[in-house]
C-alpha cells in the first residue's frame, strides 16, 4: 500500500471541500445582500452598477448573510480584543454555555447509565420504563424549556442547574438506548461462562457487562454531549438570559445583528467540535488500555 | 437418596430426560439416559448434531435444567455443585475476554472465586505452563493464534480447583494438525491432573484416540446407543491409531452411530 500522504489524501480533498463552501457562501451573499443595495439605490434615485454592488454586499452592517470575513472579524474581535470576563467577549459566553453544558452533560451520563442498568437488570423496568424514555424524546424540548425553567424559578432554582437540567433531558437518551445495547452486547458463551464460576450479579456486571459496553458507552457520550450544548443553549433562549451563547444569540436577533449571530453560532460549533473531540480521545485512551488493536 | 452413589462416582444419570418447549412444539433434546462417570476417566460424547451430547454436558454444568430423571454431580445436585464450583468448562469457542491479557484471563474465575493475589499469579504460571503457553501471558488474545486462544482458554478451566472438567467441542473450530497435536497435549494434561473429563466431539478418531469410556448417541430424540468402555491402554502415541484394537473400537462406534441414524430414517 502506499504511504498516506498528508497533502494528498487530507489537504487537497478536505481544502477542496472547504474552499467551495467558502466560494459558495460568497456567491450567496451577493446574490442575498444585493436587493438591499438595489433598493437603496433606487430609493436615492439612482442605479447601481455591478462593480459597484459586489463590494457593498460584503461590507452591509446588518446583512441578510453575512459574508465569512465579516463574521471571522466579528470572532477575532470579541474573543481576542476584550478580556475574557467581559460581557462583550464571546469566549465570556461561551463558558457560560458551557459550564451548563459540562453540567448537565454529566448528570446525563448518570442518569442514562443507572437507567440502563436498571433496565437491563430489571424485565419491569425494561417493560415500562423504555416507552417513557423514548417518549421524553418526543416532546419539542423548545416546547417544554420555559416551563422546566419557570417551575424550577417558582421552587427557587435558577441561574445554571435550570439549563443543566434541559441538557440532562436531552443528553441521557442517546446514553440510555447504547448502554442498554452495550450492557446487553455481552455474548451468551460469556454469560455462561460467569454463570459457571457462580458469579455474583455485580461480578457479572463490573467484570463482563461493564467493559463490554465501553464502545457503545463512548458512541453514545459523543452524541450526548453536542446535544447536551445545543440543551443549553435552548435552556438560554426563553428565559431572556443575559449571558451564553444563547443569550447571544437572542439579542443578535432581537437587534438584527446577523454578524454577532453568525459568531455566536461558529463559536457554539468550534465549541461542539471540541467537546466531541475530547470525548472522541477518551474514547480511544480507554480502548487502548482494554486492549484493543493498534 | 444420593448416598446410594458410590463415593467414586462423579457423575451419576438416572433415566435423565430434558424436553424443550419450543414455538414449533415440544423437542425431545435428551431421554431415557443412563450412564455413570467414574472419578479418573475421560469420557467421551460423540454422535451426530442434536443427539443432545452438548445438552447433557450443559445439564452437568447446570446450564440447563432436566425435566425428568434424576443426576448427580459429586453426589450433589448440579446447581450445588455448580455453587462448589465443582467443574471447570470449556467451550467451542475460547470465549476469552479480547479487554483481557491471557494471565487476566485465567485470573477471571481466580478473581471471582477469590483466591489470593499471591495464590492466583502461582497458579496462573502452572496452568500456563500445563498447556504450553508460558510467555504468553502478557499477550492479548487477538495476539494468539486459535490453537494458543483455546490452549488458554483450558488453562482458565484448570486455574482453580475443579477435579471435573466439562469440554464442549473445544477443538472443532481447529484444523486437523492442530487439533492432532491439541489432543496428545491434552491426555499428557490429564495424566498430569488426574482430572475427570467429560468431552463432546464429533470426530471418531478425536474421541477413540482420548477417552477411557465413549458414549455413542443419536438424536431425535437424543438418547444413548452405546457405551463403549476402550480397551486402549493410558500411555497412547498418536501412531495407536493405527492399530488393530484402535481401528476395532473406531469401527464399533461407527456402528453405533449408523444404528442411530436408521432410527432416525424409520421414525
Amino acid at each position: 500500500m502506499e504511504r498516506a500522504s498528508f497533502f494528498k489524501d487530507r489537504l487537497l480533498p478536505i481544502g477542496t471541500v472547504v474552499l467551495s463552501l467558502i466560494v459558495l457562501w460568497y456567491v450567496f451573499v451577493v446574490v442575498l445582500n444585493a436587493p438591499f443595495e438595489r433598493d437603496t439605490a433606487a430609493r436615492a434615485g439612482t442605479t447601481i452598477s455591478f462593480s459597484e454592488l459586489l463590494p457593498r454586499t460584503m461590507a452591509q452592517e446588518r446583512p441578510v448573510l453575512p459574508a465569512p470575513h465579516q463574521v471571522l472579524a466579528e470572532l477575532w474581535d470579541t474573543t481576542v480584543n476584550k478580556a475574557i470576563t467581559s460581557k462583550r467577549s464571546l469566549v465570556y459566553h461561551a463558558w457560560v454555555t458551557l459550564s451548563a453544558t459540562l453540567m448537565g452533560f454529566g448528570m446525563g451520563a448518570v442518569l442514562g447509565i443507572l437507567l440502563a442498568i436498571a433496565v437491563v437488570h430489571n424485565r419491569a423496568m425494561d417493560r415500562s420504563l423504555m416507552p417513557w424514555v423514548i417518549a421524553s424524546q418526543t416532546i419539542p424540548i423548545l416546547a417544554i424549556a420555559p416551563m422546566i425553567i419557570v417551575v424550577l424559578n417558582a421552587v427557587g432554582i435558577s441561574g445554571l442547574m435550570p439549563k443543566a437540567l434541559i441538557s440532562t433531558y436531552l443528553s441521557f437518551f442517546p446514553v440510555v438506548v447504547g448502554m442498554v445495547k452495550g450492557l446487553r452486547s455481552a455474548e451468551q458463551i460469556q454469560l455462561d461462562l460467569m454463570h459457571t464460576y457462580n458469579a455474583s450479579a455485580s461480578q457479572t456486571f463490573w467484570k463482563l457487562r461493564w467493559p463490554c459496553s465501553m464502545p457503545y458507552l463512548f458512541t453514545s457520550l459523543k452524541v450526548a454531549i453536542a446535544i447536551s450544548l445545543v440543551g443549553a443553549i435552548v435552556g438560554e433562549l426563553p428565559t431572556g438570559a443575559v449571558a451564553g451563547l444563547g443569550a447571544r444569540l437572542l439579542a443578535g436577533s432581537y437587534y438584527g445583528q446577523t454578524v454577532q449571530i453568525w459568531a455566536a453560532l461558529f463559536m457554539a460549533a468550534a465549541v461542539a467540535a471540541l467537546l466531541v473531540i475530547i470525548v472522541g480521545f477518551a474514547h480511544s485512551l480507554v480502548l487502548k488500555r482494554m486492549g484493543a488493536r493498534a | 437418596m444420593m448416598s446410594m452413589a458410590p463415593s467414586n462416582t462423579v457423575v451419576s444419570a438416572n433415566d435423565l430426560g430434558l424436553t424443550f418447549q419450543t414455538a414449533d412444539g415440544p423437542v425431545t433434546a435428551l431421554t431415557g439416559v443412563n450412564l455413570n462417570v467414574e472419578k479418573g476417566d475421560f469420557v467421551s460424547f460423540i454422535g451426530p448434531s442434536g443427539c443432545g451430547k452438548t445438552t447433557f454436558l450443559r445439564v452437568i454444568a447446570d446450564l440447563e435444567k432436566p425435566t425428568s430423571g434424576t443426576i448427580t454431580v459429586n453426589g450433589m445436585t448440579p446447581e450445588e455443585a455448580r455453587r462448589q464450583r465443582a467443574y471447570g468448562y470449556v467451550f467451542q469457542a475460547a470465549a476469552l475476554y479480547p479487554w483481557r491479557t491471557i494471565e487476566k484471563n485465567i485470573a477471571l474465575p481466580l478473581e471471582i472465586m477469590g483466591y489470593s493475589r499471591q495464590d492466583q499469579k502461582a497458579r496462573i504460571d502452572r496452568t500456563l505452563d500445563l498447556v504450553n503457553l508460558a510467555g504468553f501471558g502478557k499477550k492479548y488474545p487477538w495476539q494468539l493464534s486459535g490453537g494458543m486462544q483455546q490452549r488458554a482458554s483450558i488453562a482458565r478451566a484448570l486455574a482453580f480447583d475443579a477435579d471435573l472438567l466439562l469440554m464442549d467441542e473445544p477443538f472443532g473450530a481447529l484444523d486437523e494438525i492442530v487439533r492432532d497435536h491439541l489432543n496428545e497435549q491434552l491426555l499428557k494434561l490429564w495424566a498430569a491432573t488426574r482430572k475427570t473429563i467429560c468431552f463432546v466431539t464429533h470426530s471418531i478418531p478425536e474421541a477413540v484416540y482420548l477417552s477411557t469410556k465413549i458414549v455413542v448417541m443419536s438424536p431425535r430424540p437424543g438418547r444413548v446407543t452405546d457405551i463403549i468402555e476402550s480397551p486402549l491402554p493410558k500411555e497412547r502415541p498418536l501412531d495407536i491409531r493405527e492399530t488393530p484394537e484402535f481401528l476395532a473400537v473406531a469401527h464399533r462406534v461407527r456402528e453405533g452411530l449408523r444404528a442411530g441414524h436408521s432410527y432416525e430414517e424409520h421414525a
